[in-house]
């Protein structure tokens, strides 16, 4: 069956579920149908430890009755499950309350125009080659160095499928995409036989051939470790800490919640009203980029078929917009921003340093590589977190770190950004450089 | 009908399968490698409804059905899974699972025996029948009611509720036919608050394996929405948190999520197998302090953590982990346990028919200690009460973890003071065990919200503890 054809299913498809909705009352209606299949291998110790073949497939409608909405959800496809499901939505969409926010998009914010952005790229990939890949990989990591005594194994995983979704506007839109990862985790023992340090690496693409080679994230993966090795408490102090890219991007995370219609219109974010205001120091932009071609998160439709579009979220530290679906928006007096699926690939402009001149102009300080757990109040904008990392010194690390939390509010952490290096990070949606944060309190012992 | 008659005539008859076609199947799965292969066959529906701005804003019916093929040879495990549940679909899957291991002709089932002498710690009944919709529509509107007459600062009230009815067979390549039937309810209510300008916001919830009947029972909303409303006008007052190393004391039920985190996922046979836990190769050593007793309990009636078999057909059991301080053993499924000369303790639990079996927690809790919880207060010179958290999360290999308290109290001279802004609490797990200094005599389970995590799969559990006194934890706070 050719890709083609598959999509042509998709669609007729999501066309029987819209009529089938009219059919039973439903003034309009709107679903989203996936299938896809996938292969992922897990090895350890050089032997294969997992084969798991997948293949999904998953419809998910809503239905609405004037302003009364009814939603359902299946595995199955088949045009008696779809039926059951539809039904079931009805129903309950006879129970839920009128709210004039509720409904499609409106019909002129479709996308019209929906370039190919190169997002699918199968693999055609036997379970031999990916044991092989998966343990050449974990063996680079495990040869690297004899401290490295165990392992948490290497995966290998490929998924390829299709996305379509419709609404009774007539708006009907199927895309293909891939995504392919490998990666590897190792545990290596303390010098004094006591503790175990693990940490991981990992490569992924939309495009097989431009993975990192298994060997160099085996490697990585190996050096990660190794550097955790015999780290140490700190005791409580107020220091700059510098994010690495992995980490920064949860910062510009924890912003787009902040900003995004569901906070703000029941005014559970610390950044209500903030259109307009300055969050961010004057060299910051965010700017969002839906149409990079093979992006992580690059679609020309949101969730409800509304066209994304090119735009700054920050200039000049300056708040551009929310980050709203047409219910977030309708319920602010505002018209949807086309995210309704979230943030379409950003980038945060550096301020031109290296990972070194970062360090650098951090001179003192800590440099923060893990975050554990979740300790974030978003009305507040209160943080405090879990930290792993090292201790810098003249700009120059001494010695990892850990068991430590760093906290502070986010208000105050963002517009205390002090630089942006250009150390990006391609395997992440969010293209930022380390981000260094001039002062947060650190708790030790 | 008993649990197997109703999982046969949902999971195979509509199907046309039965045991002879099964025996087809496993004659594609099994081969002369082969230590273990099992079908999970699961039809599972849930609704769920949304009350938001004091209306029924929305409502979802969620259909979840497939069959997994699992095939282990040694430390392999081979697997595919369908949404699709017929014979054709199972044959693919086997064929798939199969490859770790080449099937031969050996693996046809000799005999088939029904395991159905289990005694259900659950009634069958489906919840989403046990009420009607304007009778589960009528719980969410009570909870709106009551939040808005409970305090004049609640802005927002947010409640949902959840049920869901889960039908199993697992059908095992010794001819081990189990099933079972598993209801779930969880409601929870979120109210976000406003005062003098200053905004905060708390939740509260609960439920287990009932009808939803549970929430018209023993004023149960009225207990979350008093619960949330409490806590989120607490917060307005809080001061900052504070920092480093302090003496921390716990209160009892929910912050077992402590334990969870702690000792727990440690504890869990595939990470010992392979001896990236902490506490791999400790089993009779004293890994905590003396009077510490901590077990995971899958058979305690009608809990959200509990159930009457694990996922591979093996009937949950209490299994003693740490006694008065000293490990004894691990938490496993039918794999891990086979890898290490050990029984499964019937914790081999899935997420869903398209995921791997793995050792997973039920209610895992401390047993209760002889000290009043006033007494272990006001043992206490300076140090943090912490009552109630958010989630916590460990690195299993380093024996680091986290929690979040979202309701925590100063502790001045002995008395219990201020409450403080929400702060991360970390530590390690082998050594906070050794530190815990007094366990107070009034062990409590969680209300029934909890969801645990592993590998991308999240399956309910339960949690709990006494009030216990931990000396030394650092504490994520932002006051010096």
């Amino acid at each position: 069956m050719t890709i083609q054809s598959k999509k042509d299913d998709l669609i007729a498809l999501t066309q029987f579920v819209l009529a089938e909705a009219k059919k039973q009352g439903a003034t309009s209606a709107e679903v989203g149908i996936s299938r896809g299949d996938g292969l992922s291998v897990d090895v350890r110790m050089a032997e294969i430890d997992k084969l798991e073949y997948h293949r999904d497939q998953g419809i998910g409608l809503t239905v609405y009755f004037d302003k009364a909405q009814g939603a359902a959800s299946s595995g199955d496809l088949s045009e008696a499950a779809i039926r059951d499901a539809v039904r079931a939505a009805c129903n309950i969409a006879r129970f839920t309350s009128e709210d004039d926010c509720l409904g499609l998009a409106d019909a002129e914010l479709m996308a019209t125009h929906l370039p190919d952005l190169d997002l699918y790229h199968p693999w055609e990939l036997s379970a031999e080659e990916a044991i092989e890949t998966a343990i050449s990989c974990e063996q680079t990591a495990r040869d690297h160095d004899s401290r490295i005594t165990n392992s948490d194994g290497a995966s290998l995983s490929t998924y390829s499928g299709l996305n379509a979704y419709a609404n009774s506007h007539g708006f009907a839109a199927v895309r293909a995409s891939s995504s392919h990862s490998l990666s590897c985790s190792v545990i290596a023992n303390e010098a004094n036989g006591e503790g175990m340090q693990r940490d991981h690496w990992y490569t992924s693409s939309r495009v097989a051939g431009r993975l990192d080679s298994a060997e160099s994230v085996g490697r990585t993966a190996a050096e990660k470790t190794l550097e955790r090795l015999d780290a140490r408490k700190l005791s409580n102090r107020e220091v700059p800490v510098m994010y690495i890219p992995q980490l920064a991007s949860s910062l510009f995370g924890h912003y787009k919640s902040a900003i995004s219609g569901g906070s703000l219109y029941r005014k559970a974010s610390f950044l209500v009203d903030s259109l307009g205001s300055k969050v961010f120091p004057e060299f910051i932009r965010l700017s969002e980029q839906p149409f990079i071609p093979q992006g992580a998160r690059s679609a020309a439709y949101d969730g409800e078929g509304v066209a994304t579009q090119e735009r700054d979220l920050v200039t000049d530290g300056i708040v551009q917009t929310y980050l709203l679906s047409s219910y977030s928006a309708r319920k602010m007096g505002l018209q949807t921003t086309g995210h309704a699926s979230g943030v379409h690939n950003l980038t945060v402009d550096s301020t031109g340093q290296s990972y070194e001149e970062m360090l650098a102009l951090m001179d003192k300080g800590l440099l923060l590589t893990g975050l554990i757990g979740s300790g974030i109040n978003g009305i507040t904008g209160d943080y405090s977190r879990g930290a792993t990392g090292f201790w810098v010194e003249n700009g120059k690390i001494q010695y990892p770190v850990e068991e430590i939390t760093i906290a502070g509010n986010l208000k105050d952490m963002f517009a205390n950004i002090v630089a942006v290096g250009n150390d990006w990070d391609d395997r992440i949606s969010t293209r930022t450089g380390s981000v260094l944060v001039e002062k947060m309190m650190v708790s030790g012992e | 009908m008993n649990l197997m008659d109703i999982a046969e005539a949902s999971l195979l008859a509509p199907y046309e399968l039965d045991t002879s076609k099964l025996d087809r199947v496993f004659d594609h799965l099994v081969g002369p490698k082969t230590d273990l292969a099992d079908l999970y066959f699961q039809s599972k529906r849930s609704e769920g409804w949304v009350l938001e701005d004091s209306i029924i804003k929305s409502g979802s019916y969620n259909i979840n059905q497939g069959v997994g093929v699992r095939a282990v040879s040694g430390e392999k495990s081979g697997f595919a899974y369908s949404d699709e549940i017929s014979m054709e679909a199972l044959l693919a899957s086997a064929k798939s699972a199969s490859a770790i291991s080449k099937a031969g002709q050996d693996g046809r089932v000799k005999s088939w025996h029904r395991q159905d002498a289990f005694k259900a710690l659950y009634t069958p009944e489906n919840p989403l029948d046990t009420l009607t919709e304007v009778e589960k529509i009528a719980l969410l509107q009570l909870a709106d009611t009551t939040a808005r007459s409970a305090s004049p600062y609640v802005e927002q009230v947010i409640a949902n509720v959840v049920a869901s009815h889960d039908t199993i067979l697992v059908a095992d390549h010794n001819g081990h036919l189990s099933a079972d039937v598993r209801p779930m309810v969880r409601m929870s209510v979120t109210v976000i608050i406003e005062k003098d300008g200053k905004r905060e916001s708390a939740g509260c919830g609960g439920g287990g394996r009932y009808g939803l009947n549970y929430f018209t029972e023993a004023d149960r909303i009225k207990g979350y929405v008093d619960e949330a409303v409490r806590q989120a006008l607490l917060k307005l007052e809080a001061v900052d948190a504070p920092m480093g190393e302090q003496v921390v004391v716990l209160g009892n039920g929910w912050p077992g999520v402590l334990l969870h985190e702690a000792v727990g996922h440690g504890l869990e046979g595939d990470f010992n197998r392979k001896g990236t836990s902490a506490f791999s190769g400790r089993v009779g050593e004293q890994v905590a302090s003396k009077g510490v007793t901590v077990v995971d309990n899958g058979t305690m009636a009608d809990r959200r953590g509990s159930l009457t078999i694990d996922d591979e057909g093996v009937p949950t059991q209490c299994t003693t982990l740490i006694e008065d301080g000293v490990l004894k053993g691990y938490m496993q499924d039918k794999m891990n346990a086979g890898l290490m000369g050990e029984k499964s303790t019937g914790n081999g639990r899935r997420e869903s028919y398209d995921s791997l079996p793995m050792p997973r927690m039920t209610n895992t809790y401390m047993l209760g200690g002889e000290h009043d919880p006033q007494e272990i207060l006001s043992s206490v010179k300076n140090g943090l009460y912490a009552v109630n958290f958010g989630g916590g999360q460990v690195d299993i290999t380093s024996g680091k973890f986290v929690f979040s308290a979202s309701e925590a109290y100063l502790i001045e001279d002995g008395k219990v003071t201020k409450p403080v802004k929400g702060a991360t609490l970390i530590g390690n797990g082998p050594e906070i065990m050794n530190r815990i200094g007094m366990i107070g005599n009034d062990l409590e389970l969680d209300g029934g919200i909890g969801v645990c995590g592993k590998a991308g799969q999240s399956v309910p559990v339960g949690v709990g503890q006494p009030t216990l006194r931990v000396d030394g934890m650092t504490v994520g706070g932002t006051a010096g």
